[in-house]
C-alpha cells in the first residue's frame, strides 16, 4: 500500500468530528450506545452489496433508519435508551450477518483497506465539517440539556428535537469512520479519545480540545502506521487511541499522588 | 378569592373558633389580590402516571409579584406539580402563564457525575447563550447568589451540595426571568447561606416584581416569605395566606402527624 493523501485528509476530518461528538456521547453516558448504534450499519452494508451499490450508502441509510427507530421508540415508551439500542442492534447484527457473507462480512466488520476516490474523500470531508459545525454551534444547548433536561426546556430548548439531531449527527460520525474502522471498531473512535479527554480535562472547552487532539492523533498516526506496517488501518487507529487512554490513566494517578503529597 | 373546586379545602372555608379574625383577613387579602394581574392560573389540573393520580383537579391562582410556597409531605406531588407547570410532564385540565412569561427553574437534586469536566462557568455561560442574556449576566448572577468566581471555575461535580444549589439558582436568574420555580432551592445550603439566598430572592421579588413559586419543608421560611401557601397531600389540599394555613390542626391533617411548628404571636407582622 502506498501513501494516500485522501486517506490522511479524511482521517483528520473524521478524527476531529469523532472527537467532538464523542465528548457529548461520553458525558451523556452513551458509551455502550456508540458501539451498539454502529452495528445497525451492518444490514445496510449487506443489502448494498447484494444490490451492487456502494456499501457505505447502505450503511448510512441503515444508520439513519436505526437512529430514527431508536429515537421514536424512546419518545413513545418509557424504556431506557440502552434497552432499546440493545434490542435494535442485536436484531440488526443478526439480519446483517444473514445477508452478508465471507470476505465482505469481515471487511464490513473490521474495515476495508481499499483506496479512497476523490469523491468519497470530498463527501467525507463535507460531512465531517457538518458534524464539527453542529457540535460547535449547539454546544451550549447540549450542555444545558445534559445537566438538566428541565432547565433546558424552560430555557426554550426543544429537548426531544435536540436529542434527535444529536443522534443523527452521531450516526453520521459513525458513518464517516465506517469505511476505515468497520462496524465493530468505529464506535471506539468516537468513545476512546473522548474518554481520555474526560479524564484529563477540567472544563468543557478543555475536554473538546483534548478530545479532538487525541482523536486526530489516533486517526493520522494509525493510518500512517498501517501504511508502514502493512496492516488494516482500523486496528492500528483503535490501538493508538487505546494507548493514549492507558497513558491518561497514569497521568491522572500521578496527579492524585502529587496533590496527596502536597496536602501532607 | 376565586372559586375553588370541591376537593380543595378553601382557606377561608373553616374559620377556627379561636381565631375568628382569619376569615376577615383572608377576604381582605383576596380583594387586594384580585386587583393585581395573575401570573399563573391553574384550573382543575390533574397529573398522573399510568394508573395513579398524583395531582387531582387542583385549582389556584398566583398573583403577579407574589410568592407561593408549596408544602406537603414527601410523595404528595410537589415536584410533579412544578414539572407539570413547566410543561415537562403531561397533565390534564388547564393552566396558563401570563403573556411573555420567562421561567427560571431550579430542579430538585440533580444526578451529576463527579468527574464531569463542565465547570460552573461553562454551565452558566451555556444558559446565558441559550437565552441570549446580556453581557455580564453570568457575573451578576454569581454575585447575587454569593458564589465566588473561583467556585465557578471548578467542575460542577466537585462543588459542595450548597455551592451547587447556589449555582442552580444563579442559572435560574440568568435571562431576566419573570417567574422563578424553585424546588427546594436552599436544600444543602448552610444556615447563614440559606438566609442570604432567601433574602436575595425576596429582594428580587420586590424590586423586579418577580413571581416566585417555591417548594419548601422549612415552615419558618414559608411563614416569613410566602404570600400564599398551597399545601398538597392526598385528601388534604388547601390554599391561603400562611397565617390561615399554617395552623397546628391543618398541619397535622397535612402531614398526618403533629408538627412541632406553631406561629408565635410575636413573629406576626
Amino acid at each position: 500500500m502506498t501513501f494516500d493523501l485522501n486517506a490522511i485528509a479524511l482521517s483528520v476530518g473524521a478524527g476531529a468530528a469523532a472527537g467532538l461528538v464523542g465528548c457529548f456521547a461520553v458525558m451523556r453516558r452513551m458509551t455502550l450506545a456508540a458501539d451498539a448504534i454502529s452495528h445497525i450499519a451492518l444490514p445496510g452494508i449487506g443489502l448494498a452489496i447484494l444490490l451492487r451499490i456502494h456499501p457505505i450508502v447502505g450503511g448510512v441509510a441503515a444508520l439513519l433508519v436505526g437512529t430514527l427507530l431508536v429515537w421514536g421508540i424512546e419518545n413513545r415508551t418509557r424504556l431506557a435508551t440502552e434497552t432499546i439500542i440493545g434490542v435494535v442492534f442485536s436484531t440488526a447484527l443478526a439480519i446483517g450477518s444473514l445477508i452478508t457473507s465471507g470476505d465482505e462480512l469481515i471487511e464490513a466488520l473490521f474495515g476495508g483497506v481499499g483506496r479512497l476516490t476523490t469523491l468519497e474523500t470530498t463527501l467525507g470531508l463535507v460531512f465531517a465539517l457538518g458534524v464539527i459545525g453542529f457540535i460547535v454551534w449547539q454546544r451550549h444547548r447540549l450542555v444545558l440539556s445534559l445537566v438538566s433536561p428541565e432547565i433546558a426546556h424552560t430555557s426554550g430548548i426543544n429537548v426531544a428535537r435536540l436529542n434527535l439531531y444529536f443522534l443523527l449527527v452521531f450516526a453520521l460520525t459513525i458513518a464517516l469512520g465506517l469505511r476505515y474502522l468497520g462496524v465493530l471498531l468505529v464506535g471506539s473512535l468516537v468513545i476512546i479519545p473522548a474518554a481520555t479527554a474526560k479524564r484529563l480535562a477540567q472544563s468543557l472547552h478543555g475536554m473538546l480540545l483534548i478530545s479532538v487532539f487525541f482523536s486526530v492523533a489516533s486517526t493520522t498516526l494509525g493510518t500512517g502506521l498501517s501504511f508502514t506496517l502493512h496492516r488494516a488501518p482500523g486496528s492500528m487507529i483503535v490501538l493508538v487511541a487505546a494507548g493514549f487512554f492507558v497513558l491518561s490513566l497514569l497521568r491522572r494517578a500521578g496527579r492524585r499522588a502529587a496533590s496527596a503529597n502536597a496536602s501532607k | 378569592m376565586q372559586e375553588i373546586d370541591p376537593p380543595i379545602l378553601h382557606c377561608c372555608a373553616k374559620p377556627r373558633a379561636d381565631k375568628p379574625d382569619d376569615r376577615v383577613e383572608c377576604k381582605q387579602m383576596g380583594s387586594s389580590v384580585e386587583a393585581r394581574p395573575v401570573a399563573l392560573e391553574v384550573k382543575s389540573l390533574s397529573v398522573g402516571f399510568d394508573t395513579t393520580t398524583v395531582i387531582d383537579r387542583l385549582s389556584f391562582d398566583v398573583p403577579h409579584g407574589s410568592a407561593l410556597a408549596i408544602i406537603g409531605p414527601n410523595g404528595a406531588g410537589k415536584s410533579v406539580l412544578v414539572k407539570a407547570l413547566i410543561g415537562s410532564l403531561p397533565s390534564e385540565g388547564k393552566f396558563s402563564w401570563e403573556a411573555n412569561t420567562r421561567i427560571g427553574y431550579v430542579p430538585q437534586k440533580l444526578d451529576i457525575e463527579r468527574d464531569l469536566p463542565i465547570t460552573g462557568g461553562d454551565f452558566l455561560r451555556a444558559k446565558a447563550a441559550v437565552v441570549r442574556a446580556a453581557e455580564g449576566a453570568v457575573d451578576n448572577a454569581l454575585v447575587l447568589v454569593g458564589l465566588k468566581p473561583e467556585s465557578a471555575r471548578k467542575p460542577i461535580g466537585a462543588l459542595s451540595g450548597g455551592q451547587f444549589q447556589r449555582l442552580l439558582v444563579a442559572a435560574a436568574l440568568i435571562g431576566q426571568p419573570t417567574v422563578l420555580l424553585l424546588d427546594e432551592p436552599t436544600a444543602g445550603v448552610d444556615e447563614p447561606g440559606q438566609d442570604t439566598l432567601n433574602h436575595t430572592l425576596e429582594r428580587l421579588r420586590r424590586e423586579r416584581g418577580l413571581t416566585i413559586l417555591f417548594i419548601s419543608h422549612d415552615l419558618s421560611v414559608v411563614y416569613q416569605y410566602a404570600t400564599n401557601v398551597l399545601c398538597l397531600s392526598r385528601g388534604h389540599t388547601c390554599f391561603g395566606a400562611p397565617r390561615t394555613v399554617l395552623t397546628p390542626q391543618l398541619l397535622q391533617d397535612l402531614y398526618g402527624a403533629p408538627v412541632a411548628y406553631h406561629i408565635h404571636d410575636d413573629v406576626r407582622p
